[in-house]
């Protein structure tokens, strides 16, 4: 899911500055996001990864307005740029400061969300069909009923559904098809930016991969930009453009998705990289990370990660790093006292990505550096009897091989990498 | 497991496969086992596990890998003895499971369970001390040495240390993966020799779940644990277990040892269960074949239940329930495109070269004919633009034949 299909560079369409949100007053608030600063690129995905309670669904709501109490923004700005083939007039508008008015004219005609729980998104004793024309009939007046209905029509067929659906009620419809229409009414107004938050997760993994694929297709025809909310980062490696991984309200790191599964910079992105069990090659045993996440009522002092950290230093217990940027194009950036180039970095968070080039600039702008097939290499001789999907791997792809792709130097730890992500790499 | 897997049915059909034999000897045995729930009027039922035969070896750890719907959790708690089968026998040690209540108390001695969500498995108005003293007391273990010192080797073999911290602990005051933990060390406490953890992960964060899973692989390997893990992650089940049998609709489709199942699937819906896993590592989305939803359990498909989503479906497929067929050594696969001599009158796909064992399949002189199409991926009301670089551009040839 690249924005190939969005024309020129894409610029910024979103962006978060200094975010914080606190739920509750005084000194008993918890800080749920603090300082949060994000950009979301015109037609690209973003992914947010995070685990239950690290902020990322407080994020987006409060980016959006839809914060409840006792949420409450605290600070920081969150600026939506004028998008294309959006009736909201061009130019900036900084949403916090935003009216209702305002709000009411942006919501869904600019910015969509897609919501986890399509069962309870839905009302369940409305048809299918009018809950998509009450969007149309709330938001283009002009459209008469005629146009309504085939509109609606139009909607279920673009995410795969028939439209003889139209008269049907949510419980009739299976769990994929729900989170199909859910999609189908996010993209009703053609929104510029669609928010979805654990859009698939409550689904079976081959309904996913379904719905996913046609989200796909439907975002690079379209050319909207995508929130990708959810707690699986290895699905967002795949899906997104770039990835922001978020933990106790902070966020850790940003980069584009190939750099960060290939390279990544901060302690916590490698121990959740380290928590997914590879699908192919040697099983080795994994460690993910000891410990459980913070209460955020009590966080830490210092770096919120450091008592799960392997990496821990005397600084970190006691002062919250900044975000220093570690790429060379200045793309990607980590939360960590580590990256601050006093520091010496660890062999595993050093290693050299595939866009980390020079020239590779800011990933998500630039086209996703395809991601080398290394599993080839550790393909069982007996592959090609029985092919698994991983012998149907194209051949030629070898981009990491690719000496103009690794800066100088940087190739002597690429085996490295190789051996303690879960790419299985060509060593063992 | 893998040979045993289907040995009720291989004998029934008369096949051969079940000349391996397998190599421990099965601690617990499902033997043609069948759940039908009763549905509504009319006598309509649920065909929630149909005729499945599962053993599980003493020390290994067996995974289930299905989806929502397969019958992987009934599966599970037939094993545990909440629910009675339709038909079917329970195996413990080679002998039926003893009747009746005293029975069942000691059959559940040998036998426990680990449930989903440790949110909801645990009682919040007592503390881990009563959630762990209560399984002794209902079994009437009398405990050698004190209480303390058993419970305290409760916890520490789950890694709750120090003990005494953790005793006066309420379900609430715990994260998590330590209420995760005090379930496993409940089922621990009358001395277990089987284990059935019905997707003990899945409702844990993700850098926590393997902490989990690295226990449980820790007592298979510490004690010789005998443990059934029930999961819809393929890719947790090829880390932890030793054997993976793959449930579609109420029947096994596969099973085979864990590396072989995920790197050299042999069933259709094991390819499509893969294929559409998660996988960074995987260039490309791999292409998925095989659309469509799993069937309804009131009315299964006859046949192969995974026939009406099946690419390679013949005409068989939908008249005859396909026998389990051995493709490797120790790796069966219920598909008729892996039975050597099918019936009579039966049409076999074309090129099947890339999918399954290809001399069993070659020299079948009617494939030309009923070759199935290939679906449409997706329809879609947009022109399609071809990008040069886009994700189109290439995947037909590059060969994703079977997946």
């Amino acid at each position: 899911m690249t924005g190939q299909g969005a024309p020129g560079r894409p610029g910024p369409l979103i962006e978060v500055r200094g975010l914080r949100v606190d739920y509750g007053l005084g000194p008993d608030a918890v800080h749920a996001v603090i300082d949060a600063d994000l950009t979301l690129l015109s037609g690209t995905v973003l992914g947010l990864a995070g685990e239950s309670g690290s902020g990322k669904s407080t994020l987006a709501y409060a980016m959006t307005r839809l914060l409840r109490a006792p949420g409450i923004i605290t600070g920081g700005q969150v600026l939506l740029h004028g998008g294309t083939g959006s009736p909201a007039e061009a130019g900036t508008i900084n949403l916090l400061a935003a009216d209702e008015g305002q709000l009411r004219e942006l919501r869904w005609s600019h910015i969509a969300v897609v919501m986890q729980s399509a069962m309870h998104a839905l009302n369940p004793v409305v048809t299918i069909g009018a809950q998509l024309t009450d969007v149309l009939a709330a938001h283009r007046v002009r459209m008469d009923k005629t146009e309504r209905r085939e509109r609606a029509a139009f909607l279920l067929e673009m995410v795969g559904i028939s439209a003889d659906n139209l008269r049907r009620y949510p419980h009739q419809l299976s769990g994929g098809m729900r989170q199909r229409v859910m999609i189908a009414m996010a993209l009703a107004l053609e929104p510029a930016v669609v928010i979805m938050d654990e859009p698939t997760t409550a689904l079976d993994v081959v309904t996913q991969r379904e719905i996913l694929t046609e989200l796909a297709d439907l975002q690079r025809e379209l050319s909207f930009a995508v929130l990708f909310i959810t707690h699986d980062l290895s699905l967002l490696v795949e899906l997104a453009d770039s990835i922001a991984v978020m933990y106790a309200g902070r966020l850790l790191e940003q980069a584009a998705a190939a750099d960060l599964y290939r390279a990544p910079r901060h302690p916590y992105t490698l121990g959740l990289l380290r928590s997914f069990p590879p699908l192919h090659g040697p099983s080795r045993p994994l460690t993910g990370i000891p410990g459980s996440p913070p209460d955020l009522r009590t966080p830490p002092p210092g770096c919120p990660f450091h008592p799960r950290c392997g990496f821990a230093m005397d600084i970190c217990r006691t002062e919250m790093p900044p975000a220093f940027s570690t790429g060379a194009g200045g793309g990607r950036s980590a939360t960590c006292w580590l990256q601050d180039r006093a520091h010496e970095v660890p062999a595993e968070l050093a290693m050299a990505g595939p866009g980390s080039g020079p020239g590779a600039g800011p990933g998500p702008g630039g086209t996703r550096p395809a991601q080398a097939p290394l599993t080839d290499a550790v393909q069982p001789a007996g592959a090609a009897a029985l092919p698994g999907p991983a012998a149907g791997l194209p051949e030629g792809g070898a981009s990491l091989a690719d000496p103009a792709a690794v800066p100088p130097g940087g190739g002597a730890s690429l085996p490295d990498a190789a051996s303690t992500t879960r790419a299985t790499g060509p060593v063992s | 497991m893998t040979t045993s897997a289907g040995r009720g049915s291989l004998d029934g059909a008369g096949a051969a496969a079940a000349s391996a034999v397998a190599s421990r000897p099965a601690l617990l045995e499902a033997r043609e086992i069948t759940k039908h729930f009763p549905a509504g009027r009319g006598g309509a039922v649920v065909h929630a596990v149909d005729g499945v035969s599962l053993a599980l070896p003493s020390g290994r750890i067996t995974a289930i890998v299905g989806e929502s719907g397969s019958g992987k959790s009934t599966l599970a708690r037939l094993f545990a003895r909440l629910l009675k089968p339709t038909s079917g026998q329970l195996l413990l040690d080679g002998d039926p499971a003893p009747p009746g209540r005293g029975g069942r108390r000691r059959y559940a001695q040998q036998v426990q369970m680990v449930l989903q969500d440790p949110f909801a498995s645990l009682n919040p108005v007592h503390d881990v001390r009563y959630h762990l003293t209560r399984p002794l007391k209902v079994h009437g273990l009398g405990t050698t040495g004190s209480l303390d010192e058993t419970l305290a080797g409760l916890l520490e073999r789950v890694a709750l240390t120090p003990p005494e911290r953790f005793l006066r602990k309420y379900p609430h005051e715990l994260s998590g993966g330590q209420r995760q933990r005090v379930a496993i060390a409940r089922a621990l406490a009358v001395r277990p020799r089987v284990l059935l953890a019905d997707e003990p992960v899945s409702m844990l964060d993700v850098s926590i779940r393997l902490g989990i899973l690295n226990l449980l692989a820790g007592l298979r390997e510490n004690e010789g644990m005998t443990i059934l893990y029930i999961t819809h992650d393929i890719a947790s089940a090829r880390y932890l277990a030793d054997e993976i049998a793959v449930m579609y609709a109420g029947r096994l489709v596969e099973s085979a040892p864990a590396i072989s199942v995920t790197d050299r699937p042999a069933h259709p819906y094991t390819q499509l269960l893969l294929s559409a896993a998660p996988d960074p590592d995987r260039p490309e989305p791999a292409p998925v074949s095989g659309r469509g939803s799993v069937p309804s359990l009131l009315t299964p498909p006859p046949g192969c239940r995974f026939h009406p989503r099946c690419p390679h479906a013949m005409e068989i497929c939908s008249q005859l329930p396909p026998p389990p067929a051995e493709v490797a050594p120790g790796h069966v696969s219920a598909c008729w495109l892996h039975v050597p001599e099918r019936p009579a009158g039966t049409v076999a796909p074309a090129e099947r070269r890339h999918d399954g064992p290809p001399t069993r399949l070659a020299d079948d002189p009617s494939h030309q004919q009923g070759r199935p199409t290939r679906p449409a991926l997706r329809r879609s009301p947009f022109p399609r633009p071809r990008h040069g670089q886009s994700k189109e551009a290439g995947d037909e040839p590059a060969g994703h034949n079977g997946v």
